[in-house]
């Protein structure tokens, strides 16, 4: 079976994305976005548990009884959250600590268990993997266009305390765009999450919208049968 | 003569919404000139700041919208929004304040609903929240009354005020908050809560030179004016009863209970009529036809809603003043109460009738 990666690629990150489509795993979508480094964090912890349990989905796909796959997925998918977990309180315990209940709680994402259940669970290996790889990348760049728009309304800056996330060397990247004599408290509570996140969609909304336009004026000049030549 | 077939009702009063929203702004004159007065020229400035802005954000959004700016704009309900939002402010809160939070009324409040007529939230309060959430300290610095204040200050003054924090002379916004004895002067609601919570009686705390004859300096005046504005729209027939009568009837009432039990903590009715925003929020505010309830017994529901939750909110919250907190979440109740309050249509039977 020839599988479309093009086709995969357009799915996780655009027309299909986690995030701004399919609305999955918003609880930790809206509750860790207030910096960069956070959702950075979490999108690529996501990213990881993804790419793992689709991985094991897929190559054990034939041996698992369709009545108990569920349970089965749950399963594989909190081994990896565990792992994961144990992951950054050893490397990155500053984001392990700001990160907090909603690096265990990956495994109630319903993005992930999404992809077990409608991707991984009928398909090979490699296309699981890379639907895996795009989905999670297409979530995690929701996470960290949001957590940028919060912390840069909200703080005035960008990347700041990335190195809990990347090591110490990563505090130069932090940036000060506007300096703020007050923080945009909004931005950096919840309702600047949902109000962030509405905005995203309806961008994602306007950009589909204007394309489907142009597309439509396209197909409208395009003429099925010329009987003369226009003057 | 002709005898054409229209749809009831038959008789109506023939105001259109410009004509109702400019009686709003006209009737919120004598209380806006009351304020300018007790509380400083500051008020004049943030009206400017505020029409401007919610103009400008309407004419975009609608341009966005591809929708017919003037006729639009001529409907003065931004204007009326952005009244609501320049008085409700402190007089002398930054500049970049009052625009923020218009825009905001207007551009995610309002348009993002769809405009006029389908805003789910009051926009003036909903602005009022977010700057009150997002901006704490600023929007709790309220002058103390002209006569209190140490510092005169004239109208050029309060242009420098809003727009650098200090006098044209350079007296700063901290200074001029402080009273004779250097302490810095709060609303008589949030003195009378803060002292309650250090342990004084309200008898003890209205000794305080905030407070005159057990009411605070200013505001009962203030009130007056609102109130007088208020009963003028209704003199007007551009508000009914129903909603500012239950919002400060069930106010009025369930601070009499408190107050009777225990006056030494409980604030009466007249001071709880009298400060803060009530009679602003009872005949401007709650009163917005299009966020208020629609129905004639929805609109009693909902006003004691908003009396009651007031009441709580005021004696128990966290905030000292309550009005835009209860009319967002009385807003919310509103599908609900007109759902359940539609009127029996002439000729049919209610539901418990039928059998």
């Amino acid at each position: 079976m020839h599988t479309n990666y093009k086709e995969l690629a357009t799915q996780g990150l655009w027309s299909n994305n986690p995030g701004l489509v399919q609305l999955l795993g918003l609880c930790p979508l809206l509750a860790v976005t207030n910096t960069v480094t956070n959702a950075l964090g979490l999108g690529l912890a996501t990213l990881l548990v993804l790419l793992g349990s689709n991985l094991v989905v897929s190559s054990i796909r034939n041996w698992v009884p369709r009545e108990i796959r569920i349970p089965v997925f749950v399963l594989v998918i909190a081994s990896f959250v565990t792992a994961v977990q144990l992951l950054m309180n050893a490397f990155t315990y500053q984001l392990y600590l700001a990160l907090g209940i909603f690096i265990p709680l990956i495994v109630t994402n319903c993005a992930i268990i999404g992809r077990a259940e409608a991707f991984a669970s009928k398909n090979p290996l490699l296309p699981s993997a890379f639907d895996a790889l795009m989905m999670g990348l297409g979530f995690a760049a929701v996470l960290v266009v949001l957590g940028g728009m919060r912390e840069l309304l909200g703080q005035g800056t960008l990347f700041d305390g990335a190195d809990a996330l990347l090591g110490p060397w990563a505090s130069v990247l932090r940036i000060e765009v506007l300096a703020l004599d007050h923080y945009f408290l909004l931005a950096l509570l919840p309702p600047g999450a949902f109000i962030g996140m509405g905005l995203l969609i309806a961008a994602k909304n306007a950009i589909d919208g204007r394309r489907q336009r142009k597309q439509q004026v396209k197909t409208e000049i395009t003429r099925a049968r010329v009987t003369g030549t226009i003057v | 003569m002709s005898l054409r077939i229209a749809s009831s009702p038959h008789q109506h009063n023939q105001k259109t919404t410009r004509q109702l929203m400019l009686w709003v702004v006209v009737a919120a004159v004598p209380a806006i000139a009351v304020q300018s007065y007790l509380f400083g020229y500051g008020v004049l400035v943030q009206l400017v700041l505020a029409i401007s802005t919610a103009w400008a954000s309407e004419a975009l959004v609608l341009m966005l919208r591809d929708k017919t700016i003037l006729p639009r704009l001529n409907d003065h309900s931004a204007l009326v929004t952005a009244v609501l939002l320049a008085v409700s402010i402190p007089a002398y809160a930054p500049w970049w304040l009052v625009v923020l939070g218009t825009a905001f009324a207007i551009i995610m409040v309002k348009q993002l609903y769809g405009g006029l007529g389908f805003n789910l939230f009051n926009p003036a309060m909903a602005a009022y929240v977010l700057l009150l959430i997002a901006f704490p300290v600023q929007m709790t610095q309220w002058l103390p009354p002209a006569s209190l204040q140490q510092h005169a200050l004239g109208p050029m003054d309060a242009v420098c005020t809003v727009f650098n924090q200090a006098s044209c002379q350079g007296v700063t916004l901290e200074q001029l908050r402080l009273d004779a004895d250097g302490m810095t002067m709060a609303t008589p609601l949030d003195t009378a809560r803060t002292d309650l919570t250090m342990g004084l009686t309200l008898p003890e705390s209205f000794d305080k030179p905030i407070f005159q004859n057990d009411l605070g300096v200013g505001w009962f005046w203030l009130n007056l004016a609102w109130l007088a504005g208020g009963l003028l729209l209704l003199q007007q027939r551009v508000i009914q009863w129903r909603i500012p009568i239950s919002v400060l009837g069930s106010l009025a009432l369930c601070s009499l209970v408190a107050w009777s039990i225990n006056p030494d903590t409980q604030l009466s009715p007249v001071f709880q009529l009298f400060s803060g925003a009530t009679m602003l929020a009872a005949f401007f505010i709650a009163t917005d036809p299009v966020s208020a309830s629609t129905t004639a017994r929805g609109r009693i529901y909902y006003g004691v809603l908003i009396g009651v939750l007031v009441f709580v909110i005021r004696g128990w919250g966290g905030y000292p003043d309550a009005f835009a907190f209860a009319v967002l979440l009385a807003n919310m109740t509103v599908p609900l109460i007109d759902y359940y309050t539609r009127p029996r249509t002439y000729g049919h039977k209610t539901p418990q009738e039928r059998p």
